[in-house]
């Protein structure tokens, strides 16, 4: 018997099954113009290429912004217990998950029963989002999925403006004074960095600190946010599924 | 179900406007005012309407922001938005404005307004605290007094003050009982329609008929209660709302606590319980008596404001909550600092669980509320899972 959790990002949409003891299939697909149809999308490649009938699978939990567009779930759940649930499910030291999407940045807290004791959101704004992550790779004519790498190369420009807008036009007259490529993606990262240890200022982080959602494949950020928190930050290739799995193992419940 | 009643009190709405226009072509003075510190009694006294001026809608604030800053509370921007476009009104028949010096922004927002029509200030003491902040309160009172008697042209006598000390008090009893039916578990009326009630009591331009409706609206509730018709299930989680005042247009927050299933009990702002806890007292010589409850207000104004956490403590003991969720405006200091000094008080002191929302009246934001506010509901009750 089979859960699912399909986890529906602002960019990325994520599905797992479970079993009751594991993840037995994992996938991601963009979240594209049409939540619902991803959501169909994610299930039917659930349940056709893991050969898992459709009696198999005892409840299905959505989360996610896009939660709300599916028709064929269960129940729907936050993306805030889901993530709280899915990383103590990795690993039940996790105190704290720091966790940045497209289009938001959260850091929750939990008990020592894995149980959400407090979180804090970002504001209606893009700043300090993969969105800002990605529009500024999109002005430096880089993939977003390289920022790390070129990153590597320079010490960080400082960039002052939190505000997506303002720091792209930063970047531009950046650019025009000739600072790097590499600095500037640099200091992009670090920007970041600040931003989320502002936001998690806000609560005290205690450790295990696990960092999730797409962002968090930036291992130089991870670096980065680590220092400035002055505590070690865990990740792993799971981490941009732990909305989902936490959906599915609330799904066993 | 919805009490019958509340219907008379939603059309209060459209009848109020008409009987102001009414009221004011008929030769009756009009006084306009904002804030819960407005002593209403004084213009009662001298014979004229109190009236709330409009300043909950998102509508103008796009006209105020033509001559105030964009980074300023909404409440400032939509009241100063209300007044420069004629929308409101209770505004446009007032003859004089009471304005009070509650915060930097609404005190220099008032310098503007004050030139479109004639304003009347009270200088707030920064500190509830001690004889000296009463005797100035006492004294800004009675200039407002004088105030009003110079512009009317009237003489308000201790008589007077008596009976608008009495008047006001009965409107407070009744919507302090009103609230107090909410203590019930589960509550009989749902948060936003004790909202209505409350809000809409400001722009009453017959205040007698006014507490009669509230008064009937009682009885029919609690003939509602005997019956076992409520608002919410037993099972809701019952939320103390603290924080900035909220009115029809700003409600977005107390909408979507209701919409996901809590039970907002208990309104602790002053547009609900605030101004309702204490009365004046009628044995003692009117105008201190009238000092001495205004300035009791536990407005984040106030320097220190520990008054509000025994407030808030009171109303989670006697409305049973589960946990207090505090609204603050953008841009508005008072409240945002203060905020952090109520989560610790909820915290630790209450041992609740707590959560601040920062917004504004626009509708941009209402997707990442409804995620804060269902996962804080998922967080702390099992039933909300």
């Amino acid at each position: 018997m089979y859960t699912i959790g399909i986890d529906i990002g602002s960019v990325a949409s994520k599905a797992v099954t479970f079993d009751g003891e594991k993840v037995t299939s994992k996938i991601i697909l963009p979240t594209g113009w049409s939540p619902k149809e991803t959501g169909e999308k994610l299930l039917k490649i659930l349940l056709e290429e893991k050969m898992i009938a459709r009696e198999q699978v005892k409840t299905i939990i959505g989360t996610g912004y896009g939660r709300g567009s599916l028709s064929f779930i269960d129940k729907k759940v936050t993306e805030i217990t889901c993530h709280g649930v899915g990383a103590y499910f990795l690993d039940p030291e996790v105190r704290t998950v720091i966790d940045i999407g497209g289009q938001d940045s959260k850091v929750i807290k939990l008990d020592c029963k894995g149980n959400v004791i407090d979180f804090l959101m970002n504001d209606k704004c893009a700043a300090g989002t993969g969105r800002f992550l990605q529009v500024m790779a999109n002005s430096l004519e880089i993939d977003i999925s390289d920022l790390s790498e070129v990153a590597q190369g320079d010490a960080p420009q400082k960039i002052n403006s939190m505000c997506t807008v303002f720091a792209e036009s930063e970047v531009v007259s950046l650019m025009a004074e000739g600072a790097s490529k590499e600095s500037i993606a640099a200091g992009l990262l670090q920007s970041v960095a600040n931003r989320t240890y502002s936001l998690a200022g806000k609560v005290q982080v205690e450790n295990k600190v696990y960092f999730s959602g797409g962002v968090s494949k930036n291992s130089l950020l991870k670096e980065y946010l680590g220092k400035k928190l002055g505590v070690e930050i865990y990740s792993s290739d799971m981490a941009q599924f732990i909305g989902a799995i936490g959906a599915a193992v609330i799904g066993y419940k | 179900m919805r009490p019958v009643l509340m219907e008379k009190v939603e059309e209060l709405r459209g009848i109020n406007s008409v009987k102001i226009k009414e009221a004011s072509e008929a030769g009756q003075k009009v006084v306009g005012m904002y804030c819960v510190f407005s002593p209403q009694e004084i213009a009662l006294a001298a014979g004229a309407i109190p009236v709330t001026l409009c300043g909950t809608k998102q509508e103008p604030i796009e006209d105020a922001e033509k001559e105030l800053p964009r980074n300023l509370c909404p409440l400032i921007k939509s009241s100063y938005g209300f007044a420069i476009t004629d929308k409101c009104p209770y505004f446009y028949f007032s003859d004089v404005l009471l304005a009070e010096t509650t915060c930097d922004g609404k005190k220099k927002m008032y310098e503007l307004m004050g030139k479109i029509k004639p304003m009347h200030v009270m200088n707030l003491p920064q500190t509830a605290d001690g004889e000296q902040a009463l005797a100035y309160w006492k004294d800004e009172v009675v200039r407002f007094k004088s105030f009003l008697e110079d512009k009317l042209g009237v003489e308000i006598t201790e008589e007077k003050l008596r009976d608008a000390v009495k008047l006001a008090n009965r409107e407070r009893r009744a919507l302090k009982k009103l609230h107090q039916l909410n203590a019930h578990k589960p509550a009989p009326l749902t948060g936003m329609d004790m909202m209505l009630a409350q809000w809409l009591k400001g722009f009453n331009v017959d205040k007698k008929a006014g507490i009669k409706l509230i008064e009937d609206l009682i009885i029919e509730i609690e003939e509602r209660m005997l019956e076992g018709k409520y608002a919410f299930d037993e099972s809701a989680p019952r939320i103390l709302l603290t924080g900035v005042p909220i009115g029809s247009g700003s409600e977005k927050v107390l909408k979507i606590l209701e919409e996901v299933g809590a039970s907002v009990v208990a309104l602790e702002n002053c547009t609900g319980y605030k101004g309702l806890d204490v009365m004046v007292e009628e044995e003692k010589e009117p105008i201190l008596a009238i000092a001495e409850k205004y300035l009791s207000t536990p407005c984040s104004c106030m320097s220190n404001n520990n008054r509000r956490l025994d407030l808030i403590n009171r109303l989670a003991k006697e409305y049973q909550v589960d946990a207090v969720v505090d609204l603050t405006w953008q841009a508005c200091h008072t409240y945002n600092i203060e905020s952090f000094t109520v989560k610790k008080y909820v915290k630790d002191q209450l041992n609740l669980p707590f959560l601040q929302i920062e917004t504004d009246y626009s509708d941009s934001d209402i997707g990442q509320i409804k995620v804060r506010v269902e996962a804080f509901l998922e967080s702390f009750f099992e039933t909300a899972k």
